[in-house]
């Protein structure tokens, strides 16, 4: 039987090592390829007319062509070519020599003669282009040529002259993709080049059919260049005026490849001096070129306004004068000077007095303008942002938005200026808009603080009535700088409004609260007594402390004390008993504070973050420690090693609680402890020395630590984010134990020798892959069960199953503890869902057969790939359990390594007599295959995987990462 | 020399009244045909005896177009079209057509039932009218007849107001009527092609205005009437023009759809809701928004907004209601206001932003600019303005585009002086013959002279051949020669001054073909020289030079060349 196995195995360790010499396939390809190409050959002959023949070709291309049989296709194709008189089939035999080209692993460079040549006797324009096209398919695939392209550019030049405009379009193309500013190429080989006029100059070249009477061609000419520029080549600033009159072309796509041009130039020389026409002034070129594209932002095709707009944002170098004239409408009425609603605002502001807006006519006109002096058509940037934000279409009022962003971002007072801008748009009346524009301001917010008439508008969008709006705007409050006390009073008092009207955003403003108190905390003190309501004489009722708009003004109080040491001395006596509680329940949204004659009690979270980046070190040394006291632990015999991990583990499990930055690691290495925890406990001594039959019991315990060690080996290389390969390759080496140790306990237990013999097969082959996969790591693994093993290699592969599992079982439980290498960052993937709650005790009705829809909401942080991993689950009472994939658009990503579920999940049962409870989790999905330990190598081998079996490939589960949440439903029978 | 003539006989210099007569390559057009709102009179009308002092206007008229459905722009249709009477065809766009006749009915309910007046239109003559309408769609080039076409495209201002460019051959000339270059909540921008008309006829009634961002405007307007609700007061916004208070609708609705608030907003009844059932009809004609959400819901099927009853006035708790008209002067608007003025928490708005939102859909002169910069006309007529203001554009738009610009009082003619193209027909011989000869490209740039016939024949015009313009007429082709005789001295004998003028020639005149042939003649190209000694004198020879007409250039400049002498 041994040497039976030892066969099969030998086998199977053959047919790995074989596959890259295989010939196989190759040979197959081979004889298709007469096949492939006689059989169109004879279709081609066979068609009577041309239409026929169209048709053999139309269904020719459908079918893939193997890259042996390429050349003799073509071959084919040509011939027939030549015979050809009609022009529709040329035309179709042209392009699949394109599509042929395009062929991986054939190189096209002999198509080159043949289509040039077919070129010179070609009389069709249509099919001229199609071959020019083809020959851009060829160029493209054999961009270094220095054979092909100096021919191809020669080509290309020789047919500009055509008359057709698809043909000039394609010789542009051309020209574009492969043309040299300057080729050394040529200037080296002297010879071919000569003949060859214009190699020298594409760009000239290119540059002469700007003129071109056909709109395509301008067009084509402009992206030619535009290609030029992307492939690395410097244009020359001589176009400048050239481009720059394109823009006012009668074709909209003419203009919008113009305004890129001017852009590249902008880029490419800012610093340059161009005059200004009809007067003897200079200017930088990319401010005139600034001041043209903002012009273009009014211009009649939409598409070209988005271009313009979008343009503009990456025009950094601009001067801040330019910049600041697109915000700059000179308004009048009747020819005198008006104020914009925003000055009036502004003054009104300085002016200190309260804005009613009741003063009659205070919009009136002031004084007369001189005529001369009123500018209506914009020169240069005037007014440009202004226009591109009051456009017809959302896309241009958003690409402006964006491009004031990033202006913005670049500029600080130029920030300081858009604010009533950005301000504005959130009363778009497209809600992409107003989003778009918040997120803006939040981005952009370092730069400014708000005066309080902006912070009442920006507040009023509180009431919104989409949900993405709101929280956007509570986002954009947390990073928001405000100037007075009032302000923060206005914020406080429209987010309780908020907290009112939309039960739901509790812990979203609990949360803008919390910033807005340790931002201002010198603006928040003298609020004190009036949020708190407490008097100097009387006492106040104690508050409810179940009321979410006190614990709103208390969050935002108390982180406020943290940073202003004289507040607590303002607070009442509840007010400490609450912040105890508050800090408990709510300990992410309350800080630690220093409250008086209270340290000794809270002397253990009082690791306040003031010396913060300290304890994290210190934390960090802590957990470095643990891990070195285990690994003290030769091996899993050692007396008191259990107690020792045990007490490992609930330190870092503690540590994990304390210190948020380590939670990921602790709890990692925590998990990773308890595997080998387990793993002792089922190696205990005197569970092996029993008969079998006597230690049923123990064998059930060893069984199921088997068992959970497996799954949390899963969920150790699944659930953290961050690890590395070698961490990786521990994981795998865990889950190699446990593997074993199911082994060894199937051997006692079922003496069936049939599957003990494939137990033993696909843990030698798990062994193997093992090797495979960790090469790199092995040396890391010294004195492990594997290394072990792997010593032992040839005698496990010829020694019988029952020897094998002796093997096992000794090597297992010598073998020592390895230790756990800290990676950088790690962090572990988790999910929790705030709504459903699960604290409500109204049963959601509905009718049996029909569905109910749930709404879910969830955060999800350190999740990779959501979309694809994230799933719902639904447990129902009667163990009946459903998991729901959401769709891709379901997940928002608010933050870096955060993202927010919102999605419904469906409902539905048969019918219950009483409400009951169905639960709901959400579940991480994984698969074995998609991890990859390290990706160089998986790619390394992939290609010869083919061959091995896919039940090693893939191992697919799910984790469930988020607590259940209770959900009390009834499905009512129906009514008839 | 052809001309382009227009005549405002309402609108120039003016707001109101807009009837503009174009007369174009032969067509009499009339651009809109409005009623002056500040007159009772026969001033309230278009003198349209102007046209013709009897009789019907059918004769003199191709077409009447009208812009929009607003009465200074459609006012004196029925009594242009019944009671002086016209029978050709008018046009407007489907939904001016539909809007109309409710204003016009409006109208004269007002003129004949409540003032009394006599001598009206009826409601018969305003159906009769609109039986004559032909609608027009956006973009839709519309053949009035063989040569006369028109064009419509958006304009903003109200729904369904258009732009309409009339062309006839190669002159044309856009009307704007009145349009707004700025998007609002219910409408998009105007836009027109570049489609360069010989004339641009616009409207210039902010024509000194620079107008703010509308968003302050109405996030003012928004928050005041937030606020007032907030605090449990009532809110009466009466408003003026057709269009506007949709506007004003679509603004509030989506802010109480934004803010999900409950309190109702009513709107009274009467012209307005009967109006805004097209407006759900033409969803085609509005802005981005409406367009693209009118799958999920047609955003003129208001949830919050209720028809008015006149008991709701006074029901408690706060609301919003549109009253009509909007001078507070007389009807619901001052019922409601007596009711609600003795409350403090109530809010009339009457204030500046209303009264200038409802009058804000024009261009403003920023706005007039842009159009121009898209259209970018020969000319520019501005009425439908103050002709104070209008000099003031007069002057920018001829300093910033240096293109003439006119604004002609009522019934003052502007005739403008068009040099129209005339297509000609070339034979394809001709075309080919002409491309050899040129370059490999025609540069679209450069004018390039050629030889050909042009033949005009029953209203078409030719350009042939001269061979095939004689074979065609069958006439015989003449040769015209020139000669010429040229004194020289010269003391050798025939043969030798022969041969010295062509080696002469020849050194001179590398570039053609020169031959001295057997027979005693040099041939330059096709000129003949002859040598002759004169009887008298030896010594003095005459050259005979003789060239055919298509050889002018090169034979006087021989001629001239040998009068000055061989060298010696």
């Amino acid at each position: 039987m041994a040497a039976h196995l030892k066969k099969r195995v030998y086998e199977e360790f053959s047919r790995v090592v074989q596959i890259p010499h295989e010939e196989a396939p190759a040979k197959k390809l081979r004889l298709s390829k007469p096949s492939k190409s006689a059989a169109l050959h004879i279709d081609l002959c066979k068609a009577t007319n041309s239409t026929d023949a169209l048709q053999y070709l139309l269904q020719f291309a459908r079918k893939p062509v193997e890259v042996e049989s390429v050349e003799g296709v073509i071959r084919i194709l040509l011939e027939h070519y030549y015979k050809e008189t009609d022009n529709s089939v040329r035309l179709k035999i042209a392009s699949l020599l394109g599509l042929l080209s395009k062929t991986n692993g054939f190189s096209p460079d002999c198509v080159v003669d043949d289509v040039i040549n077919t070129l010179g006797n070609e009389k069709s324009h249509q099919v001229l282009a199609q071959l020019l096209d083809t020959l851009l398919v060829v160029g493209t695939q054999l961009p270094e040529s220095p054979a092909v392209r100096p021919r191809l550019v020669e080509v290309a030049c020789k047919l500009l002259s055509d008359t057709y405009f698809g043909v000039r379009n394609k010789c542009l193309q051309l020209l574009g993709c492969l043309g040299m500013v300057d080729t050394p190429l040529a200037k080296d080989s002297d010879g071919p080049s000569s003949s060859i006029g214009g190699v020298r100059d594409v760009q000239s070249i290119i540059s002469n059919y700007f003129s071109d009477q056909d709109p395509r061609v301008r067009t084509a000419a402009l992206k030619a260049m535009l290609q030029l520029h992307e492939r690395g080549l410097k244009i020359h600033q001589i176009i400048y005026e050239q481009a720059c009159r394109l823009l006012s072309d009668d074709y909209e796509q003419v203009r919008s490849a113009a305004v890129q041009i001017v852009w590249v130039l902008s880029q490419l020389y800012p610093e340059s001096i161009v005059p200004i026409p009809s007067s003897n002034e200079e200017i930088r070129l990319v401010d005139d070129a600034f001041g043209k594209i903002s012009h273009m932002v009014s211009d009649g095709s939409w598409m070209v306004r988005v271009q313009a707009a979008k343009t503009l944002g990456s025009m950094l170098q601009v001067s801040p004068h330019f910049l600041e004239q697109t915000l700059d409408k000179k308004l009048m009425s009747d020819l005198r000077r008006k104020r914009t609603a925003h000055e009036r605002a502004k003054e009104l502001f300085a002016s200190g007095e309260f804005s009613s807006g009741r003063k009659w006519a205070d919009d009136a006109p002031k004084e007369k303008l001189d005529t001369n002096t009123v500018n209506l058509i914009a020169s240069g940037a005037c007014g440009a942002f202004v226009h591109g934000l009051e456009d017809e279409m959302f896309e241009v009022r958003i690409a402006a938005v964006e491009a004031l962003c990033q202006l913005a971002r670049s500029s600080p007072s130029f920030a300081e200026k858009c604010l009533d801008f950005l301000v504005d748009m959130f009363n778009d009346e497209i809600e992409e808009v107003r989003l778009q524009s918040i997120h803006v301001l939040r981005e952009i917010s370092t730069h400014i603080t708000l005066r309080e008439d902006q912070l009442d508008t920006v507040l009023a969008v509180l009431e919104d009535s989409s949900r993405d709006i709101r929280e956007a705007l509570h986002e954009l409050l947390c990073y928001t700088n405000v100037s007075t006390k009032e302000c923060i009073q206005l914020a406080l008092l429209d987010l309780l409004k908020n907290l009112n009207k939309y039960p739901t955003d509790r812990n979203s403003v609990w949360k803008c609260l919390k910033f807005l108190g340790s931002r201002h905390p010198t603006l928040v003190l003298p609020l004190v007594p009036e949020l708190l309501s407490t008097h100097p004489y009387f006492d106040t009722p104690e508050p409810d402390m179940d009321d979410p708009a006190y614990i709103a003004v208390l969050v935002l109080v108390f982180n406020a004390a943290k940073s202003c040491p004289t507040m607590p001395a303002l607070f009442s006596d509840h007010t400490f008993r609450h912040y105890a509680y508050l800090r408990d329940s709510l300990s992410h949204l309350v800080p630690p504070l220093r409250l008086p004659g209270r340290k000794q009690v809270y002397s253990l979270d009082s690791v306040d973050p003031g010396c913060g980046s300290g304890s994290v070190e210190s934390a960090k040394l802590f957990l470095q420690q643990s891990l070195n006291r285990v690994s003290t632990i030769q091996n899993l015999e050692t007396p008191g090693a259990q107690d020792l991990l045990n007490f490992t583990i609930r330190d870092l499990q503690r540590l994990g609680e304390l210190q948020t930055e380590l939670a990921g690691a602790a709890d990692f290495c925590a998990t990773y402890l308890r595997c080998q925890l387990l793993l002792m406990k089922a190696l205990q001594e005197k569970l092996w020395n029993m008969a079998v039959p006597l230690c049923l019991k123990q064998n059930v315990t060893a069984t199921a630590a088997a068992q959970q060690i497996l799954e949390e080996t899963y969920k150790l290389e699944f659930l953290y984010s961050g690890l590395e390969s070698r961490q990786v390759a521990t994981i795998h080496h865990v889950r190699l134990q446990a593997k074993a140790l199911q082994l060894i306990l199937t051997a006692r237990t079922r003496p069936g020798l049939d599957l003990l013999i494939s137990s033993c097969e696909k843990f030698l082959q798990e062994i193997e892959s093992f090797q495979r996969m960790f090469l790199t790591e092995l040396p890391h693994l010294q004195d492990g069960f594997v290394d072990k093993l792997l010593e032992l290699m040839p005698r496990l592969l010829s020694c019988k199953p029952v020897e094998l599992v002796k093997i096992l079982q000794s090597s297992l439980r010598q073998s020592g503890l390895l230790q756990l290498r800290l990676p950088e960052q790690i962090h572990r993937a988790s999910a929790t869902i705030i709504e459903p709650t699960g604290e409500s005790d109204n049963p959601l009705r509905f009718t049996t057969g029909l569905v109910v829809a749930l709404d879910i909401d969830a955060t999800l942080e350190h999740v990779q790939e959501p979309q694809d991993k994230v799933k719902v689950q639904v447990l129902y009472p009667d163990g009946q359990s459903h998991v729901i994939h959401p769709k891709p658009a379901d997940f928002r990503n608010p933050g870096p390594n955060r993202h927010r579920l919102i999605t419904q999940v469906y409902l539905s049962h048969t019918a219950w007599t009483e409400p009951s409870q169905v639960e709901v989790r959400l579940l991480l999905a994984y698969s074995s295959s998609s991890s990859s330990p390290s990706s160089s190598i998986k790619s390394g081998w992939s290609d010869s995987i083919d061959g091995l079996p896919p039940a090693e490939a893939a191992v697919e589960g799910t984790i469930p990462f988020s607590k259940p949440v209770k959900v009390y439903i009834m499905p009512k029978p129906a009514r008839r | 020399m052809p001309e382009i003539k227009v005549t405002p006989l309402g609108a120039g210099q003016d707001v109101g009244r807009s009837c503009i007569l174009v007369s174009i390559g032969g067509k009499n057009i009339m651009l809109d045909c409005g009623m002056h709102m500040g007159y009772n009179d026969d001033r309230r009308f278009p003198d349209f005896s102007y046209i013709t002092q009897n009789g019907r206007l059918t004769d003199f008229l191709d077409c009447v177009i009208i812009s929009h459905f607003h009465l200074d722009h459609c006012g004196a249709l029925p009594y242009m079209s019944e009671m002086v009477g016209y029978d050709g065809p008018i046009y407007m766009t489907h939904p001016t057509k539909a809007i109309c006749p409710i204003l016009l009915e409006d109208f004269r309910k007002i003129t004949v039932d409540k003032k009394g007046e006599t001598n009206f239109f009826t409601s018969q003559m305003i159906k009769d009218c609109m039986k004559k309408v032909i609608p027009l769609n956006l973009h839709q080039t519309v053949q009035v007849d063989d040569e006369l076409e028109i064009k419509a495209y958006y304009a903003g201002h109200v729904l369904g107001a258009a732009m309409v460019h009339i062309k006839v051959g190669s002159e044309s000339v856009v009307y704007t009527g009145d349009y707004n270059m700025t998007p609002d909540r219910h409408l998009g921008a105007a836009w027109i092609d570049k489609c360069r008309p010989d004339i641009l006829i616009s409207e210039s009634t902010y024509a000194t205005t620079i107008r703010d961002s509308k968003r302050c405007r109405e996030r003012d307007f928004l928050k005041k009437v937030h606020e007032s609700i907030e605090r449990g007061g009532k809110v009466l916004i009466p408003v003026f023009a057709l269009g506007r208070a949709q506007e004003l609708c679509i603004l509030l609705e989506t802010f109480w759809e934004r803010m999900n608030l409950k309190a109702p907003i009513y709107f009274s009844t009467g012209l307005t809701e009967k109006a805004n059932h097209y407006y759900k009809l033409f969803i085609t004609w509005t802005n981005q928004k409406i367009r693209k959400t009118f799958v999920q819901r047609n955003m003129f099927e208001f949830k919050h907004i209720k028809a008015f009853d006149r008991s709701y006035a006074d029901n408690p708790g706060p609301m919003v209601v549109f009253a009509t008209p909007g001078m507070l002067h007389a009807g619901q608007s001052l019922q409601i206001f007596k009711k609600w003025a003795g409350n403090e928490k109530n809010m009339l708005d009457v204030k500046m932003q209303v009264e200038y939102m409802s009058f804000s859909a024009h261009a403003d002169a920023k706005g007039i600019m842009q159009l121009i910069r898209m259209a970018e006309p020969r000319n520019m007529l501005l009425v439908h303005g103050e002709a104070a203001k209008m000099e003031f554009l007069k002057g920018k738009i001829e300093q910033e585009f240096s293109i003439d610009c006119y604004m002609p009082a009522n019934g003052e003619t502007t005739s403008v002086i068009t040099n129209p193209s005339v297509p000609v027909d070339m034979s394809l011989n001709l075309l080919k013959r002409e491309m050899a000869l040129g370059g490999p490209l025609p540069d679209p740039k450069k004018p390039r002279a050629m030889h050909g016939t042009l033949i005009m024949k029953e209203n078409s015009l030719k350009l042939v051949s001269s061979e095939q313009a004689l074979k065609e007429l069958g006439l015989n082709e003449h040769q015209l020669r020139f000669t010429c005789r040229v004194q020289l001295q010269d003391p050798h004998s025939d043969s030798d001054t022969l041969h010295r003028i062509y080696t002469h020639l020849k050194s001179l005149l590398k570039d053609y073909t020169i031959q001295h042939l057997p027979d005693g003649t040099v041939m330059v190209e096709s000129i003949v020289i002859k040598v002759s000694s004169s009887a008298e004198d030896a010594n003095s020879k005459v050259l005979l030079l003789s060239w055919s007409y298509q050889d002018e250039d090169l034979g006087s400049y021989l001629s001239s060349l040998l009068k000055k002498g061989l060298p010696t």
